[in-house]
């Protein structure tokens, strides 16, 4: 048998993350397809191909799947579904989206998060904001996961596997896509980038960021924020880390005005070098710090900005 | 238009929790309990639709043990008209629970099911994607924003990259975000009057649902610690150490 990897794209493109998807999928089986369903997107799917352990490709090359509405997309996996052992998506908001819908149509239960592999069936998983890791076991004949893929390397390119036309075409109505609203950056996606530096409440407005964003741009970091930042209105909603937001593992997570809620600590503690800087002494974010910096940010980002 | 909303009794957020020292399972004795965060979200966005004279009833419903029924008094407390009790002691996964909510919207026919993208337990995020997909309903998920226009639920999604909006016929499941509104909290005379609203009891077997698992939890663990760090005496120092001693900047 084989396992599915559903990979996340905007057609023209592939996100990464679709590669530490199949390095998960390559600890279950040797045999894993890949599938694209969008519109016009056969570039994605070329480069789908890419990665190594990839055997084949298949697409659902339709303007029924321009959108990847979860309306459409999962009644086309399920159509497939019984080829599989299992199915696994990335853990962002695209698979979570999707993938609890394909599951109850198989009448599967789902494991979210998978952050490692112990058995065919047997997954660890986060629980309760990361303050404890679960080990589950499932018997569904198909295994409907999402992974975190901070937790999983990504897997390399060099491979041309076969490409297979899916040609099933699920219409339907009842969800309209509208529009969307996606925010452009030059810098480095924030779930895979390798530097992340974070701002929380301690900011104080959305200019004050911009401290932020020069000590960024010369690390060649991307920017994450708390919740409250967010809530605030200090930056977008796609830039929250923790919890209910994005999860990061880079090597340096700066956090810069950020108490360290277990909400925002979810979304980072297992990032290789965290700094806090933070003018309370007793933040909890010191706790997890490798390097705490007890301090006024204002003072503390300029003279950063100019030693970097 | 009726809306059905599903809440769930959860430990609160402000809780730090311990694993068991038979490390089965979360210690939950003599732990603080709550309406799950995202479950009060929805409970609001239902009350200001009906504010607004765009619902007219909300019904709230849960399944669980004995004391879930605290969150239905609250979730009266805020502005339910009447709840519903599916008696389930012990763990239920998230497709039982779609299972045992999808069995009470046949019975209510709701036009919009509202319900949090996740319990901060389990944060499984499946529960209102799994309902969907049982009811055949479209699925607003992660919604930031939401309306009802010509007879569809108009709903603006937080999504990786951005946000989205997408158009629902109804009936249709929507789950919440965090920045969808900011609940309010219950008043005292709100809380007297929630203990006479109607709170009805089913059980499973009642719906017509058996209550089944395919999933086992062999171990539950404390994530490993992190090494203590140390606290630097200047900007100066903390580059020091993240360009020599961790290498982490060039
Ligand atoms: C259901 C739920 C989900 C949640 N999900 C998330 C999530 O995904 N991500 C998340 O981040 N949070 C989440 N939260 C919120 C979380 O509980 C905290 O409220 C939030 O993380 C606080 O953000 P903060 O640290 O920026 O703000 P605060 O807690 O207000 O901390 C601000 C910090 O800035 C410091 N500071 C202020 N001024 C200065 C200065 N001049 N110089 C240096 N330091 C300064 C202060 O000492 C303080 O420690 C969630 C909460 C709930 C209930």
């Amino acid at each position: 048998m084989s396992v599915l990897v559903i990979a996340e794209h905007n057609n023209a493109t592939l996100n990464s993350v679709t590669a530490s998807v199949v390095a998960a999928a390559v600890q279950l089986d040797a045999d894993i397809h890949v599938l694209i369903a969008g519109s016009d997107c056969s570039a994605a799917a070329t480069a789908a191909g890419q990665y190594q352990g990839v055997s084949r490709v298949l697409v659902a090359d339709n303007t029924a799947y321009a959108n990847q509405l979860p309306e459409a997309v999962a009644p086309l996996v399920s159509s497939i579904a019984a080829d599989y052992t299992a199915i696994l998506a990335a853990a962002g908001t695209t698979g979570k989206n999707l993938m609890p819908r394909l599951a109850a149509l198989l009448d599967a239960g789902q494991i979210s998060d998978i952050v490692a592999i112990e058995a065919q069936d047997t997954f660890i998983r986060p629980i309760y904001a990361g303050n404890a890791l679960a080990t589950v076991k499932t018997s569904d004949p198909v295994k409907i996961l999402t992974v975190r893929t901070s937790a999983f390397e990504p897997v390399g390119n060099g491979n041309n596997p076969d490409q297979m036309a899916l040609d099933t075409v699920i219409s339907q109505n009842k969800s309209q896509f509208i529009s969307e609203n996606l925010s452009t950056s030059e810098r480095p996606e924030l779930a895979s980038a390798s530097i992340v530096v974070s701002g929380g409440r301690g900011l104080g407005s959305a200019e004050n960021f911009q401290l932020l964003e020069r000590i960024a741009d010369k690390l060649g970091a991307a920017i994450g924020a708390s919740r409250a930042a967010v809530d605030a209105g200090f930056v977008g909603n796609d830039l929250q880390v923790g919890q209910t937001g994005k999860i990061v593992a880079p090597e340096l997570y700066i956090a810069v005005g950020i108490s360290g809620a277990i909400q925002h600590l979810a979304g980072m503690k297992d990032s290789k070098v965290i700094v806090a800087i933070n003018s309370d002494a007793d933040a909890p974010i010191f706790q997890v710090a490798d390097y705490g910096l007890v301090a006024d940010l204002f003072q503390v980002l300029p003279e950063l900005e100019s030693l970097l | 238009m009726k809306i059905l909303v599903p809440v769930k009794r959860v430990v609160d957020a402000n809780v730090k929790v311990r694993v068991s020292a038979d490390k089965s399972s979360i210690d939950l004795s003599n732990v603080k309990m709550a309406m799950n965060p995202f479950c009060e979200i929805a409970v609001e966005e239902a009350v200001r639709l009906k504010e607004q004279g765009v619902a007219t009833e909300i019904v709230a419903v849960t399944v669980g043990e004995e004391k879930s029924q605290e969150q239905l008094r609250t979730a009266m407390a805020l502005g339910a008209d009447r709840s519903i009790w599916v008696e389930q002691t012990g763990f239920v996964e998230p497709l039982a629970v779609a299972k045992l909510l999808k069995a009470v919207v046949d019975r209510e026919s709701p036009d919009l099911i509202i319900l949090g993208k996740q319990s901060i337990d389990g944060d499984n995020n499946q529960v209102g994607q799994m309902l969907a997909a049982l009811c055949d309903m479209p699925q607003g998920t992660f919604a930031f924003r939401l309306s009802i226009e010509n007879g569809r639920a108009l709903v603006s999604r937080e999504v990786d990259g951005g946000e989205q909006v997408v158009s629902l016929s109804l009936p249709a499941v929507v789950t919440t975000d965090l920045r969808l509104n900011e609940p309010r909290y219950a008043k005292l005379p709100d809380i007297m009057k929630a203990k006479k609203k109607p709170l009805d009891k089913i059980t499973p077997a009642e719906l017509g649902v058996i209550v089944s698992s395919s999933m086992t939890t062999i171990a539950v663990h404390e994530p490993p610690g992190r090494k203590a760090g140390i606290i630097v005496g200047s900007t100066g120092e903390l580059v020091d150490k993240l360009r020599n001693e961790a290498k982490v900047i060039p």
